[in-house]
């Protein structure tokens, strides 16, 4: 016997994750477009891995499998861990981050809902750490023959050739090697494969990225609060320091349309499990990833730093939810019941 | 007339399908009267009315069978006259199933009316025409069945800035104030003028959904002639017809959870009740009938004028249920109460009787984990955080739920009805509200058992002495001494030491007591008389549950 209401919206776990997949196709569209097809193995490799894994913990659970394996959770998971990892990185590289997201990051802390860290952030960290090598070898710009690719993925070979730093490392590299005498408009400049705004190729990826997550927006599958905070304070805090030091700071443009940023804008900080939920909290837990993005980014050691800034705000997710938490009906004025 | 007039928002809200055309295509149709009406006494907020009849009386129409319990209470009448069979328990119209007290009369077909006559309200005092209403078993009909007299009091000031009527019926199905204003528009806002009088309200707003055009016409016009009061249309959105949620679209006030409107000055009352007022008031007419929605999954749905008392299956039968009809729902898809027969009667609250199929209201899919996803946040009227109020209340952190304002949830269902992971979000509010009831009804009982064990060990000292002081008296010298003894025992100002026990005990109490107020959560206090309602809806069903378990426990429980 059921309760009220009788009636339901149609609304299911299963239709948000869907649409948050079809939201990502027109950034992998354009990532295809510039740096070959070998994304689409990922991909692919990631969610096979994702659906494996998650099957197994389910049975290991006990819990209903077609119903759980279903709901697209962990294809989204995998989808991230394919989108951020370098998409001619070695298979097993991105099988065992995602096996790590799955089992260690979701299930082992309660499965769907209960996770207090983004399973894919958590694939992210450790592999960077783990292999940093493997996690900043990208393809270059044009190096888009498949079978070529296909090779340095399922092969053994290592591809230098057709491989490269990102964007926002290769600048983080010559900033921190080159003792002075690199500026950002050198490394930008004279690097043929960089692009104008965030590095040829990943301007656009950007682009698609953004695309899709408007779209995101407009179905209230997300709220504005997180992307705009988080590109509001990376165009800020960048911009800022652009302007004390252009040499020394890339600028504002450059951050938010390179590297991880606008993925991270919409779909990684957007995670409503791991991350703030109440309006302003979603404002101060973007706005605090932004800042610790930029901070990584620009002194740290590792080529991006979205993950370990999402990662570090997620604990604080509990104390920003509590302290943000919205006034209710009649106590606006303060007034408490 | 339509007036410019500055509308406000209330937070979230759904759209959910409405459905209200099929029951409003044909005008309101007389209920016959059936084989047997069965009357519930208690058909309000407040105190069971005490039974005025006994079987084998005859009765009139609009007689009254039940006084009035109190100030707090409502009389019921007999819907029409014939002869009282029984009074005796009968199935409620309510979910837990229980019996209560119902006059059964059985219908002499004549339905034939006491002598009515209309109230001078304008030559008797305030407290002479509220007493009137409560005599006539007025009570709030949008739902709530709030004994009216209550509420047309304008407090303190004397006065009042705001009179609310609630025409907005904002839940799917229900359409029985759609089509009184459609029908008795001009009745109805002379119900409105009296109770305007009554509460000396400067203005009056009709606040009325934009999916009622007819509705909406029908009251401009009926209030065209009325200084000071207007027909507000307000954009179609659930619940806007919560009488909070109205009251701030209209006016832009919040009253908060626990608080009197009329301190903010408003006070709203349903279409339905200014209709009632002018039939009790200008017509002398208790309140014996409504007008009943039946709609959902019959072939003809429609309104009905319905006799309190009579059965839902003979309301039903007028309107050919389907043949998949599998329950039947008081109320509206989104608040309505399942019906436990179709045997019990529509009474006062009974707005709709809603017709359900499986196919019409689907079980709910597979409950999936919250993904906090913020959605029942969207939609919460309250502004709650309705998922962390289903964390605390599904860990049973009822201290959380509480300090996140738990009982400021009306339990409209919002939160539930947009829920992807279809978590039943309301059903664990009921619990949680009905576990923090009972617990603090269990610490009252030991608050009470802990000062009547003290007061006990008091009175066994006091005991103890005075048959010492007799023992003395009986032994020792000189009557005169003893009977002295004795009489220093019997009055209260006795030894010093004595005095300094009871001060001690006394202040014992103090303390039980401060400690008692202290712990006493803030959100209960203060319960309005619909609360105080609800919690014994739940104690009810806490009961049934217990009864049910019963064979399942070990012997001793």
């Amino acid at each position: 016997m059921n309760n009220s209401p009788y009636f339901l919206k149609p609304a299911s776990v299963q239709s948000v994750m869907l649409r948050v997949l079809a939201a990502l196709i027109p950034g992998i569209a354009v990532y295809v477009w510039f740096f070959g097809a070998a994304i689409l193995v990922q991909i692919g490799l990631a969610s096979a891995a994702a659906l494996v894994a998650e099957a197994i913990m389910l049975k290991l659970r006990g819990k209903p499998l077609a119903l759980f394996l279903t709901d697209g959770s962990a294809l989204v998971t995998a989808w991230l861990i394919a989108l951020t990892f370098p998409s001619i990185a070695p298979w097993w590289l991105t099988v065992l981050g995602t096996l790590i997201a799955i089992v260690v990051a979701k299930h082992l802390y309660g499965g769907l809902g209960q996770n207090p860290f983004n399973p894919a952030m958590v694939a992210f960290a450790l592999m960077i750490v783990a292999y940093p090598q493997l996690m900043s070898q990208w393809p270059a710009v044009g190096a888009t023959e498949f079978a070529t690719q296909l090779d340095a993925i399922f092969g053994f070979r290592h591809l230098d050739a057709m491989a490269m730093a990102t964007p926002l490392d290769a600048l983080r590299t010559a900033l921190h090697t080159a003792e002075a005498k690199a500026t950002v408009a050198g490394v930008l400049g004279e690097n043929a494969a960089v692009g104008n705004i965030g590095g040829k190729g990943w301007e656009w990826i950007g682009a698609g990225y953004l695309l899709g997550g408007v779209w995101l927006v407009q179905q209230r599958i997300i709220t504005w609060h997180m992307p705009v905070a988080f590109l509001a304070t990376l165009f800020a805090v960048a911009g800022l320091f652009s302007l004390i030091d252009n040499a020394q700071f890339a600028g504002p443009l450059f951050h938010v349309f390179t590297g991880g940023a606008m993925l991270g804008a919409f779909f990684i900080v957007t995670d409503p499990v791991s991350g703030a939920t109440t309006p302003k909290g979603k404002l101060i837990f973007a706005a605090g990833v932004a800042l610790l993005t930029w901070v990584i980014r620009t002194f740290g050691a590792y080529p991006d730093g979205i993950a370990f800034a999402v990662l570090l705000m997620n604990i604080a997710v509990p104390l920003i939810d509590m302290y943000t938490q919205p006034a209710v009906f009649g106590h606006k004025n303060g007034e408490h019941s | 007339m339509s007036m410019l007039h500055r509308l406000f928002n209330f937070h979230g809200g759904v759209k959910p399908a409405y459905n209200k055309e099929a029951s409003t295509q044909q005008p309101i149709a007389v209920s016959p009267a059936p084989t047997f009406l069965v009357i519930p006494l208690h058909q309000s907020i407040g105190g069971t009315p005490r039974p005025l009849v006994q079987a084998g009386d005859k009765v009139l129409k609009g007689q009254r069978i039940g006084e009035a319990d109190g100030n707090v209470s409502s009389a019921v009448h007999a819907s029409t006259s014939g002869t009282v069979t029984a009074v005796e328990m009968r199935l409620m119209p309510h979910t837990s199933g229980l019996p209560a007290l119902c006059v059964v009369i059985e219908p002499d077909g004549r339905d034939e009316w006491i002598t009515r006559t209309p109230f001078d309200y304008r030559n008797a005092t305030p407290t002479q025409t509220r007493d009137y209403l409560r005599d006539a078993g007025v009570v709030g009909l949008g739902g709530a069945v709030f004994p009216s007299h209550l509420k047309l009091n304008p407090g303190k000031s004397g006065k009042l800035d705001t009179l609310v009527i609630n025409g907005a019926e904002c839940e799917p199905f229900i359409t029985c104030d759609d089509v009184l204003m459609r029908e008795r528009a001009e009745a109805t806002v002379k119900g409105i003028a009296i109770m305007r009088e009554m509460l000396a309200a400067g203005r009056v707003l009709v606040g009325i959904e934009d999916n009622k055009p007819e509705a909406i016409a029908a009251m401009e016009k009926a209030v065209a002639g009325e200084k000071d009061m207007a027909v507000i249309v307000v954009p179609t959105r659930y619940p806007a017809g919560g009488a909070k949620q109205l009251i701030r679209v209209l006016t832009g006030i919040e009253v908060p959870h626990g608080k009197r409107s009329t301190d903010y000055g408003v006070q709203c009352f349903n279409v339905g009740t200014a209709y009632a007022i002018y039939e009790a008031i200008a017509l002398g007419q208790p309140l014996v009938s409504r007008i009943v929605t039946v709609a959902g999954n019959v072939e003809k749905a429609r309104n009905y004028e319905v006799l309190f008392g009579t059965p839902m299956a003979d309301l039903i039968a007028l309107c050919d249920a389907k043949p998949d009809t599998d329950r039947l729902i008081m109320g509206g898809p989104m608040m309505g109460v399942r019906m436990p027969a179709d045997s019990v009667p529509v009474v006062k609250a009974t707005n709709c009787v809603l017709v359900g199929s499986p196919i019409l209201f689907p079980p709910p899919p597979p409950e999936m984990p919250c993904i906090r996803c913020g959605e029942c946040a969207k939609a919460c009227p309250a502004d709650l955080q309705p998922f962390e109020l289903y964390w605390f209340s599904r860990a049973k952190i009822f201290g959380k739920a509480q300090e996140y304002n738990l009982f400021d949830c009306i339990e409209c269902g919002c939160c539930a009805y947009v829920c992807p992971s279809h978590i039943p979000l309301v059903d664990y509010y009921r619990f949680a509200k009905s576990e923090i009831w009972a617990r603090e009804k269990e610490k009252e009982a030991a608050d009470e058992a802990r000062v009547r064990y003290e007061f006990r060990l008091f009175r066994e000292e006091r005991e103890k002495e005075e048959k010492a002081a007799r023992l003395a008296a009986k032994t020792a010298a000189g009557r005169e001494k003893a009977a002295a003894a004795l009489a220093s025992v019997d009055q209260p100002t006795t030894t010093p030491e004595e005095d300094a026990k009871k001060a001690l005990i006394a202040a014992a109490l103090e303390r039980a007591k401060a400690q008692k107020a202290d712990a006493a959560p803030q959100n209960t206090e203060q319960l309005t008389s619909e609360q105080q309602a609800e919690i014994a809806a739940i104690e009810a069903r806490r009961a049934e549950i217990r009864e049910m378990a019963k064979p399942h426990l070990p012997p001793d429980n």
